[in-house]
């Protein structure tokens, strides 16, 4: 120490140093700056908690000196973009923007999208530039274990699926999928080869082939092997077609839930909070439960919840990646998985026996034959396949329990609010059944504020017949509303080009198409939709349909192009009636359904939809039928007490004239004609109720923990779910999930199989 | 009356001369009381109950009579709690052990399911089974009689086993080998009731779950049978008595919280049995056996809180009775009513128990719609439980800052909470103060109002308390609010406390509360002018408890936090003067300069240092009195310490020698 010694700092100071951090080594438990000396200890629940054991105060002090309010993010910043990244990509990752909301057009000068010829190459090692080309004496007999490992696993997994029929997803497809992604290690590793600079920049790829309806419970794992720059990983299920230059969940039928935020992603360009964030080395499972429709994730073996309910049927298992140096495999049976898939499948299959075998049947031989008739035949009742019931019960000598025209009844009804002629549909349920809306006001409400929220559409009637339209019917279709017909009306031509597909083979079908299209389908994307079908070169029953359809309304000279939604919601009726000449599908487009409908999110470019179809008048009566709907919405109220879900519906339902666009608004889901499905099913579910001796309509599981004694014994149907459940069938959950040698086979499959009845 | 005038015949056959008939008389009177509630209540006031423990501890009685009568006897137990204290009011207890000695099975069988209808009553005190040393290893031996013995002796065993005590003895006479097999039985009732046995065996007790881990079944390991029971296939009550038991294994210590079996298993099925699915009651024991498992493990609560969106989940427990159900089910509201309470704490314990240790999850809790609120609500419930449970939550949400300086400031946290402080059981005082102590820290806007509403006197009052937790807490919560307080404050916590009571408290039994006494006299002496103020009126007090302390028997810590005292006294102007007019106290400074433990040569120097330090007023005298006392040599020594933070402070002291 030589020379001036730097000024030692004054006591005081000192002292105050000593106050804050505390002398020389902290003493643990004194003098309270430290915070996390003074916070007792949790209190334990077994014993009576005390604060001893401070908790170490170095570190407690570091975790504690972070708190404090945190500052509000502006405004601004939170209304338009999505939560920071999560703190381990923070330092490095550029806020990342805002999922674009509209899907962006195609780049097609930097994604040539390589049409994948049909015909090219060698199933394994075709993509990804992975040198698996020649035969690798090592490699293969590790290949034919792995091969082997994983057929035990599948068909220990997924008895029920008949793979000649429809096949398990076993890799990634090389074909299904945006150039941005590479595939190797006999597809299932998946890499991002882009740019990975904007949402733009996304892409994805689907699995071989869609999750088979028989699995019942199906699953799947990814395992991050690197997040890359940013992380910006979707897992998921599309359905076929849905844009690969996305992350899964952006778009109409595509699922996802994304790692960097947590988020899961339903159809949409805004996630919901619904898990923890993921990374590398996480290994990421999605399960697709198909007796109930739901899905739901989890990580490294920890199930996260249901994320997804009332999926459709045929989805792909999807991943996409967004930045570069993200890197995923899939294990779709290859390797153990880490969370207890076959637990939870035992569960289901306990669950359901235990369903069976309470539903209360005689001992008596055949009891059990007569009740599935019964079901069969209720399960066409209820749906309103009243030729095909009346066939089905003649021929196994049953009685129908509705009357027959009361079943042509509904399906007219049903008719008119799928065709979103909500007025007319309201008319006519009085008409035939004159208390049922009077007793159920709760009901009529409801399909009230269906019959405003298509009076903003333009469909309904009331506000039709004052000049406005739906812009498509516009110019082909300038009438009033029509009389219905019955629906053995419809062109039965349908079934000619039916006959002609299957008859001739793809290509034949495929060119019929074409020529029945031309001057019809004037939309770019419909025709690639149907093109990628083609591509797949396996015929389903959907693909007639949308055929059939636009052939039907080519003769109706008709331009609507929402067959494809059409089609994948009752594809079941058609697909059943199609076949074999009973004309009763409840969804089939015949003549009145031609002005229904017609919106789809590629008309809006073209033609811009107006409020109430543009005309004034119409305009006038939809507010004086709002406010109507408004009292009505009171009396309800002082009457039946309050109702939030009506008090939603309500609110959600005019909130559509706060935009100058309602279809492009947030609200605008509604005015989708999906959105007529449930309140069709509702209504009709309120008419069978009043036939006493009907199976009656499933209803909710019981939910509160109640048990079951003390309600009435359940149906049959209850128990395999809702009749509306889609994608599923009765049969396949009977061989799958019913053990018992004697148990009948069911003479028919309602559902997986495009066969009908074989009635003589 | 009539009723009594028919009844009184089944009990007049009793007594009939011809055994035959009295056999009759018994089958009868067993054919008249099944199911009939009101048929036993008449035979017990009638006297039939002597009557037939009397035929059945007879001699000369058949086989068959002793058997039916003891089926009568179960029967009359199977009524009301009255007929079971009636029923142990004649002693039946001793008399049914002592059948148990017949080499008959079918009695035996008759007598224990008896026996098992009066434990499982909750009027029956669990000590009677243990009265009699002989009849434990009794039990173990017919355990090997017949499916019956074993379901209901293991029925009886987990009934009346509660407590350490009762576990020892059941475990000294074998109960874990004699059970454990059971566990393969054929007979589901069998392998439920040995399952529950283990789990009350299990419960915080290290010593059975450390032996369950061990013991080999059919060739497999305990735990893994319970793993095994625990699939999702097996009815919801196995699958919950097995997670029990895995919990209370692993929260003994006999299984680590990051085996699989407690982290993909255990924990996972908890979950499921929170869900919505589940009955009320299995809802309830799913959260609080979970709340358990978790408690003590960050990771384990990590899971717990993104597992089948547990938390939201757990929201639903405050939905009963719904108003549905008011409307359109009485029995269902009944049912609601009955457990909503119990659902209610069982969520709240839960929620205590994720958000114990991991800030992230906390915010997600305080998220969770209304959560607040109905925090706040639980502190006011009628049910001691639900507010204790409320309390331990809150308390857990307590330890974050952030919360601290938000939600629990916008929900005026502080105001029920000191109203629950008001008159409430030890329990819910222990946890609420402690949630206190939280509350009152220095950045915690809560602070302000809790002392204007009378938190000083609540603290001083508890420093008084018989329990040492309360003691803690009080002492604890004093020395936050005496953190860089305002001098108005200290004085009012020097007043209110009084300094009988801080001597006192200085020489509590426990460290605890010494350790936190002196630390609030080390808040209390802080910053120059307050410590003037509080020597110049307490200084003697004060000086004679640090002597007092530095002379006793005490661990380096508590000498540490004196020295530090003396230093923060050292450092007033006029509080000085006490150590330097004391040369007690300056030898014993010196000494531990000297010590061999460095924290206390380092709180010493610290004296020191304020000592001598050189621009204040009369710190030439006081060098100089130091260098007499040879504190100068000491420096230089010290001054060549290898510990460089000492050998810092001791050059920087020599250097206000040299100024």
């Amino acid at each position: 120490m030589s020379g001036q010694p730097p000024p030692p700092p004054p006591p005081q100071q000192q002292q105050q140093q000593q106050q804050q951090l505390p002398p020389p080594p902290p003493p643990p438990a004194a003098a309270a700056p430290v915070p996390g000396v003074v916070l007792p200890a949790p209190p334990a629940v077994s014993a009576g908690s005390s604060p001893a054991g401070s908790p170490g105060g170095g570190a407690g002090a570091a975790a504690w000196g972070r708190g404090g309010r945190p500052a509000p993010a502006p405004a601004a910043a939170a209304a338009a973009a999505p939560p920071p990244p999560p703190a381990a990509a923070a330092a490095a990752a550029p806020p990342r923007p805002p999922r674009p909301p509209p899907p962006p057009p195609r780049p097609r000068r930097r994604a040539p999208a390589p049409p994948a010829s049909p015909r090219a190459p060698a199933r394994l090692g075709a993509g990804g530039g992975q040198q698996r080309g020649g035969p690798f004496p090592h490699g293969d007999s590790a290949l034919n274990e792995q091969e082997k490992e994983l057929q035990r696993r599948l068909r220990r997994l997924y008895p029920a699926v008949d793979e000649q029929e429809t096949p398990l997803p076993r890799s990634w497809s090389p074909k299904d999928k945006f150039s941005y992604i590479g595939l190797s290690q006999n597809n299932l590793r998946v890499h991002y080869k882009g740019h990975g600079k904007t949402p733009k920049d996304a892409a994805s790829v689907r699995a071989t082939h869609p999750i088979p309806a028989a699995c019942g419970i199906y699953y799947f794992e990814v395992k991050i092997v690197s997040k890359g720059r940013d992380g910006y990983m979707g897992i998921g299920l599309s359905a076929q077609g849905v844009n690969m230059n996305r992350l899964p969940g952006w778009d109409k039928h595509s699922y996802g839930y994304h790692g960097d935020d947590g988020h899961s992603f339903c159809s949409s360009g805004t996630g919901q909070p619904y898990g923890p964030t993921f990374t590398t080395g996480d290994v990421i499972g999605c399960c697709v439960n198909l007796i109930n429709n739901t899905c739901f994730y989890t990580k490294n073996g920890h199930s996260l919840g249901i994320a997804f309910t009332d999926l459709p049927p045929n989805l792909y298992p999807t991943v996409g990646l967004q930045t570069p140096g993200e890197v995923v495999d899939a294990n779709f049976g290859q390797h153990p998985f880490v969370f207890d898939i076959e637990d939870y499948m035992r569960e289901w299959r306990t669950k359901i026996q235990a369903q069976i075998d309470r539903f209360p049947i005689g001992d008596r031989e055949g009891e059990w034959q007569t009740m599935i008739q019964k079901m069969v035949s209720s399960y066409l009742v209820h749906h309103g396949y009243c030729a095909t019931a009346e066939a089905f019960a003649r021929s196994t000598d049953q009685t129908v329990l509705e009357e027959l025209a009361s079943i042509k009844n509904r399906q007219r009804i049903q008719k008119l609010v799928l065709a979103g002629r909500m007025g007319e549909a309201i008319e006519t349920t009085q008409q035939l059944y004159p208390s049922l809306l009077e007793r159920n006001p709760n009901l009529l409400f409801t399909l009230k504020v269906r019959q405003f929220i298509e009076m903003v559409n333009g469909t309904d009637s009331e506000v039709r017949c004052l000049g406005g339209r739906s812009p498509k019917s516009q110019d082909s279709y300038p009438v009033s509303p029509r009389p219905f017909s019955s629906p053995s009306m419809s062109p039965s031509h349908g079934m000619n080009i039916h006959n002609l597909a299957s008859g001739k083979g793809s290509t034949a079908h495929f060119s019929g198409f074409e020529s029945c299209s031309n001057g019809v389908i004037s939309n770019k994307a419909h025709q690639s939709y149907c093109h990628s079908k083609h591509q797949s070169s396996n015929l389903n029953v959907p693909e007639l349909n949308s055929i059939n359809m636009s052939r039907s309304q080519q003769v109706n000279n008709f331009t609507s192009n929402d067959v494809d939604m059409e089609t994948e919601h009752y594809s079941n009726g058609v697909g059943e009636t199609s076949s074999n000449g009973f004309l009763n599908g409840s969804s089939k487009h015949d003549h009145e359904m031609e002005d229904c409908d017609t919106e789809m999110e590629v008309d809006s470019s073209q033609l811009r939809r107006q409020l109430c179809g543009g005309s004034q008048a119409a305009i006038e009566r939809m507010i004086h039928f709002g406010r109507e709907l408004q009292a009505m919405s009171e009396q309800l109220r002082r009457e039946c007490g309050k109702n939030t879900a009506n008090k939603k519906m309500l609110k959600d339902a005019f909130s559509l004239l706060a935009y100058s666009d309602p279809w492009n608004s947030p609200v605008g889901n509604q005015l989708d004609p999906i959105q007529r499905e449930p309140v069709c099913s509702a209504l009709n579910s309120a008419i069978l109720e009043t036939f006493p001796s009907m199976i009656s309509v499933p209803d909710e599981m019981d939910s509160h923990g109640i048990k079951q004694k003390q309600k009435n014994p359940r149906t049959l149907g209850s128990t395999l779910g809702s009749w509306e459940n889609r994608g599923f069938c009765v049969r396949v959950i009977y061989e799958h999930f019913w053990t018992e040698p004697h148990f009948p086979q069911l003479p028919l499959c309602l559902k997986c199989r495009q066969k009908d009845f074989q009635v003589t | 009356r009539e009723v009594t005038a028919s009844s009184r015949h089944y009990v007049d056959r009793l007594f009939d001369p011809d055994p035959q008939k009295v056999l009759q008389g018994v089958i009868d009177m067993k054919n008249a009381v099944i199911g009939n509630n009101k048929q036993k209540a008449n035979l017990i006031v009638l006297g039939a109950v002597p009557r037939l423990l009397y035929l059945l501890q007879q001699e000369t009685s058949s086989t068959e009579l002793k058997t039916e009568c003891a089926v009568v006897l179960g029967s009359l137990a199977m009524g009301t709690e009255n007929n079971v204290k009636s029923l142990l009011d004649c002693h039946i207890i001793p008399a049914l052990l002592q059948g148990l000695l017949s080499p008959d099975l079918k009695f035996i069988e008759a007598c224990l399911r008896c026996l098992r209808t009066i434990f499982t009553s909750p009027v029956t005190p669990e000590e009677l089974l243990y009265t009699d040393a002989t009849v434990i290893p009794h039990l173990m031996a017919l355990l090997s009689r017949s499916r019956y013995t074993q379901e209901y002796i293991c029925q009886i065993f987990s009934h009346c086993c509660k407590g350490p005590d009762h576990q020892t003895i059941l475990f000294n006479h074998g109960a874990v080998q004699n059970i454990a097999h059971l566990l393969t039985s054929v007979s589901y009732k069998v392998r439920m009731q040995a399952l529950k046995c283990f789990s009350v065996l299990a419960f915080e007790n290290p010593q059975v779950s450390m032996t369950l881990v061990n013991v080999l079944v059919d060739g497999e390991l305990l735990p893994q049978i319970f793993v095994k029971m625990l699939q999702r296939d097996k009815p919801i009550e196995m699958q919950l008595t097995s997670a029990k038991c895995l919990t209370y294994m692993c929260r003994a210590g006999a299984i680590r919280t990051d085996d699989n079996c407690i982290v993909l298993k255990t924990l996972p099925c908890l979950v499921r049995m929170c869900s919505k699915e589940r009955l009320l009651e299995e809802r309830v024991e799913g959260a609080e056996t979970l709340a358990y498992l978790i408690e003590p493990d960050v990771e384990l609560q990590r899971i717990a809180s993104i597992t089948d969106h547990l938390i939201a989940m757990l929201a639903d427990y405050f939905k009963y009775p719904s108003s549905v159900s008011a409307i359109t089910d009485i029995k269902r509201l009944d049912h609601d009513l009955k457990h909503a309470h119990e659902l209610r704490q069982a969520a709240f314990k839960l929620y205590a128990s994720l958000g114990a240790n991991d800030e992230d999850i906390r915010k997600k809790i305080i998220e969770t719609e209304n959560m607040m609120d109905r925090i706040v609500t639980g502190l006011s419930e009628s049910s001691v439980k639900v507010r204790l449970a409320a309390v331990r939550c809150l308390h857990s949400l307590s330890r974050s800052v952030q919360q601290l300086r938000t939600s629990f400031q916008d929900h005026a946290v502080w105001k029920p909470l000191m109203k629950v402080l008001q008159n409430a059981p030890d329990e819910i005082l222990v946890v609420a103060s402690s949630m206190l102590c939280n509350l009152l820290l220095e950045f915690s806007p809560s602070k302000e109002p809790i002392l204007e509403s009378g938190a000083v006197e609540l603290l001083c009052g508890l420093t008084q308390s018989e329990n040492p937790a309360l003691r803690v807490n009080g002492i604890w919560a004093l020395m936050n609010m005496a953190f860089q307080a305002e001098q108005k404050i200290k004085a009012d916590i020097l007043r209110s406390l009084s300094t009988e009571q801080l001597f006192r408290l200085l020489s509590d039994s426990d460290l605890n509360v010494l350790m936190k006494t002196l630390g609030l006299l080390r808040n209390l002496l802080s910053t120059r002018p307050h410590i003037d103020k509080i020597m110049s009126t307490h200084g003697k007090q004060i000086m004679q408890a640090v002597t007092l302390i530095l002379e006793g028997e005490h661990n380096i810590e508590v000498k540490e936090q004196t020295l530090c005292i003396l230093a923060n006294i050292a450092d007033g102007t006029t509080a000085k003067e006490l150590i330097m007019t004391n040369d007690d106290i300056l030898q014993k400074i010196k000494y531990y300069m000297g010590h061999s433990h460095v924290k206390l040569q380092l709180a010493a120097m610290f004296c020191i240092s304020n000592l001598i330090w050189n621009e204040e007023e009369g710190s030439q005298e006081r060098q100089d009195k130091l260098r007499d006392m040879g504190i100068v040599d000491i420096l230089h020594k010290l001054s060549q310490s290898p510990d460089s933070n000492l050998c810092d402070k001791a050059k920087m002291a020599l250097q206000q020698y040299l100024a």
